[in-house]
């Protein structure tokens, strides 16, 4: 697989003013190393305060590192000149729907990318509604923002990136402010985008049940990456997540304990199915 | 609250008058409003507020919604049009101490009258039938030529855009925190005026820290979208004039001409 996004020894410290004590702690990433390939989709976990919103902030240039690169197809994300280049390459969606949209109507909130890039009025046409078509809220491309869900909200927030056809979409906290069938039909939209067209997912969370859904789990914590593997690898670690304060899916966290009283369990499963496909060969015996 | 205000709101739909380019009712607008107040007797005020009448009937919205959003300025209206009985000059009908009623007077109350609410009626069609970002889109194209003053007139725009688009958002907010004062024990209802207005002030804080907090998110996401002021920026939608444009402009300069001999042929009023 072709490297696309490399991020090397990244220290970041957010502007605090003058005289305040620069001491570690300032640090909101502490010498951060990962490299993700095209087309993957991966997972960053990390509770409140990790610093896993702050490193979402820093693939697409909102956040330029304190020091060390970050590097987007090649171009370092300090160098002004790409600065558009790098930020048509990589979507970045926020948490609040309400806050990240521009227009007061849908089609034209998803055609807001495209129209400061200057495309062409015919094909912004063409692209908002394949964008629009691609997250399925094509139906609701004349309504008013306020007046759809949350779910249906990001989903709109999340045409308007698709609209200018980046090769990356990076996802801060996205589901955090909705419901669960808003959650759902957000992460199958992403799920879909990274399956069918092949673009690069990078999702922010703080659910386990959607990390689990990933190529691969990153784990953040303190500013440092904790662990970084498969979903499988990364939950297997049940008990250095537990030490920072980590949780793990329901059902891996089920296994483990039974695996611990003596069951004859696999080391670990990651989600219901699995959990129950193998309490069914142990309750058979 | 706020969920019944008329004045500035679209009604979707597909009449004559909708399908009229966004900068043409615009232009058209001001000219009937320019007119209206040209009117000098009540020949030229029929013909105009017919005129005006048969506009508002083409948009084929109930006429219920144009009666809401005068009812917002009835009080001005009745008072203006009460005052202005007692004012002119003229035959005097009725003398009662140093009240006196005079034809000038009469004259007025009724032209103050028909003119704010024809006023008030054509200036809602506007509204009623253009979308809110095609009229900040026209008037963005039309102001254009004011950026030889150096007046920036995209970033205008995109201000009347994201205003617009955030003022559902910040009535919600609004009533949220105020349920939260309210479970919190504030009295918002009783009092004199004074002890209301004093009672706004938790509400007001909250909801200017909170729209700090979203201009910045709307900052960050619009910087994400590559947004750039208005420069090298194309636009989805285009503008065009069509024969609609054409038979409008016919019809209103028929009117205005119709307005402007009435005036010359018929005699001015007394005032």
């Amino acid at each position: 697989m072709e490297e696309f996004i490399e991020v090397r020894n990244v220290y970041f410290r957010y502007d605090i003013g003058e005289g305040t004590d620069a001491s570690d702690n300032s640090y909101a990433l502490r010498g951060i190393n990962l490299k993700i390939n095209k087309g993957e989709f991966v997972a960053v976990v990390g509770h409140n305060g990790s610093g896993k919103s702050t490193l979402a902030k820093h693939f697409n240039s909102i956040f330029i590192p304190t020091t060390g690169d970050v590097f987007v197809s090649g171009m370092n994300t300090k160098d002004d000149d790409h600065l558009f280049d790098i930020r048509k390459t990589v979507g970045l969606v926020l948490q609040n729907p309400d806050n990240q949209i521009v227009a007061g109507i849908v089609e034209e909130d998803v055609a807001f990318g495209c129209e400061n890039l200057g495309v062409p009025p015919d094909e912004i046409r063409t692209r908002v509604d394949n964008a629009l078509k691609a997250v399925d809220m094509y139906e609701y491309r004349k309504h008013s923002p306020d007046k759809l869900s949350g779910g249906q909200k990001q989903r709109v927030a999340i045409a308007g990136i698709i609209a200018m056809e980046p090769e990356c979409i990076v996802l801060d906290e996205p589901t955090a402010m909705l419901d669960p069938q808003g959650r759902d039909e957000v992460i199958s939209t992403v799920l879909r985008l990274n399956k069918e067209r092949g673009i690069t997912i990078i999702l922010i969370t703080h659910y386990m049940e959607e990390a689990v859904l990933a190529d691969r789990v990153v784990i953040v914590d303190s500013g440092t990456l904790l662990l970084d593997g498969t979903p499988r690898e990364v939950f297997a670690q049940n008990e250095l997540l537990k030490r920072h304060r980590l949780d793990v899916p329901q059902a891996t966290e089920l296994n483990h304990r039974l695996r611990g009283c003596g069951f004859d369990l696999p080391d670990c499963v990651l989600d219901e199915e699995e959990c129950a496909e193998a309490l069914k060969k142990i309750l058979k015996k | 609250m706020g969920r019944d205000i008329t004045l500035g709101q679209f009604m979707p739909g597909h009449s004559v008058i909708h399908r009229l380019d966004a900068r043409s009712k615009i232009l058209l607008l001001i000219s009937y409003i320019v007119f209206i107040f040209i009117a000098g007797n009540y020949m030229s005020l029929l013909l105009i507020t017919m005129a005006s009448l048969l506009v508002v009937l083409s948009t084929r919205i109930s006429f219920k919604m144009y009666l809401k959003s005068m009812r917002v300025i009835l009080f001005v209206v009745l008072f203006t049009g009460i005052l202005n009985i007692f004012y002119g000059s003229g035959e005097v009908l009725w003398e009662w101490w140093i009240i006196k009623i005079t034809q000038g007077g009469i004259n007025n109350a009724i032209f103050v009258t028909v003119r704010i609410a024809t006023l008030v009626m054509i200036s809602s069609v506007l509204t009623f039938t253009t979308s809110p970002s095609d009229l900040t889109d026209a008037i963005e194209r039309l102001l254009k030529p004011l950026t030889v003053f150096h007046i920036k007139v995209h970033e205008i725009a995109m201000m009347m855009t994201i205003a617009l688009r955030f003022i559902p958002v910040l009535l919600e907010e609004t009533d949220k925190i105020m349920n939260a004062q309210k479970a919190r024990g504030a009295d918002m209802e009783s009092g004199n005026v004074f002890k209301r207005v004093k009672a706004l002030i938790p509400v007001l804080i909250p909801l200017f820290v909170s729209s700090f907090r979203r201009a910045n998110d709307l900052a960050m996401a619009m910087e994400c979208r590559c947004y750039n002021g208005g420069k090298g920026r194309t636009r989805m939608r285009i503008l065009r004039f069509s024969g609609v444009d054409l038979f409008a402009l016919i019809f209103s300069l028929v009117i205005f001409s119709g307005v402007i001999l009435c005036n010359i042929y018929f005699s001015p009023l007394t005032r």
